[in-house]
């Protein structure tokens, strides 16, 4: 069996994300054999089901940063990552 | 600071005059104040709450006035944008730019707010007649920072 190096990200929901599923973020661990990617992330929420399903579901517009930053469904998730979810933006 | 993220009101007289300093470079002032209204859509809107990402919020706009900076000819740009609880009629943001000439100044003005409308995270919900809901993004506004 090869090392595997633990990957765990920090997870915020912001806004109706937040209030769909109860929660303001949580840690995940992900997949330490290859580099998980953004998609997979959701990908992984997703299957959860109820409220994850409905308002990650493909179509559905979700914006995700990493540390703070924006990114996209390609991007690489690396240890100790902030990566928050959340609807387009309504500021201004 | 030219970016700054508050609950407290603003005084937008007051924050002209200090970022013209006294410049004789200037020679264009464009500002732009975002308020609250009493309607959307079919709904009438009592109060609004606008909720941030704190940390990211203020990288975001510094990144979006370094932006205006490389792209128009302007001196100083200032983005104040209040959160928490407002009623109809508040002001919400204001941007100013000072620049020699007014087209610089009309254009980074709007380039903020246009860029900050698609990628400042902050988030609008309503509290109307039939309960709250969240603001839904616009498809308007990313055309129109798409054209930048």
């Amino acid at each position: 069996m090869r090392d595997q190096i633990p990957v765990t990200v920090r997870v915020v929901y912001l806004a109706r994300l937040r209030e769909a599923f109860a929660s303001a973020g949580e840690s995940l661990r992900l997949a330490a054999d290859r580099p998980s990617t953004v998609a997979e992330l959701v990908d992984q929420l997703r299957l959860r089901g109820g409220a994850f399903a409905a308002e990650l579901a493909p179509g559905r517009a979700i914006r995700v940063a990493i540390n703070h930053a924006m990114s996209t469904s390609s991007d690489v998730l690396h240890d100790g990552d902030e990566v928050a979810i959340f609807p387009p933006v309504t500021g201004g | 600071m030219s970016v700054r993220v508050q609950t407290a009101d603003f005084d937008a007289g007051a924050e002209i005059a200090k970022l013209r300093g006294g410049d004789a470079r200037v020679g264009a002032v464009a500002s732009f104040i975002g308020t609250v209204r009493d309607v959307n859509g079919d709904a009438s809107v009592a109060r609004l709450t606008l909720e941030h990402y704190p940390g990211m919020t203020e990288k975001s706009l510094e990144a979006i006035v370094a932006d205006a900076k490389q792209r128009f000819d302007v001196y100083e740009v200032l983005v104040i944008h209040r959160v928490g609880d407002l009623g109809p009629t508040d002001q919400i943001v204001l941007v100013v730019v000072t620049s020699a000439h007014r087209g610089d100044a009309f254009d980074a003005c709007r380039f903020v707010m246009d860029y900050l409308k698609t990628r400042a995270p902050f988030w609008k919900k309503e509290r109307t007649a039939d309960g709250e809901r969240w603001v839904e993004a616009r498809a308007s506004d990313d055309e129109a920072a798409a054209r930048w």
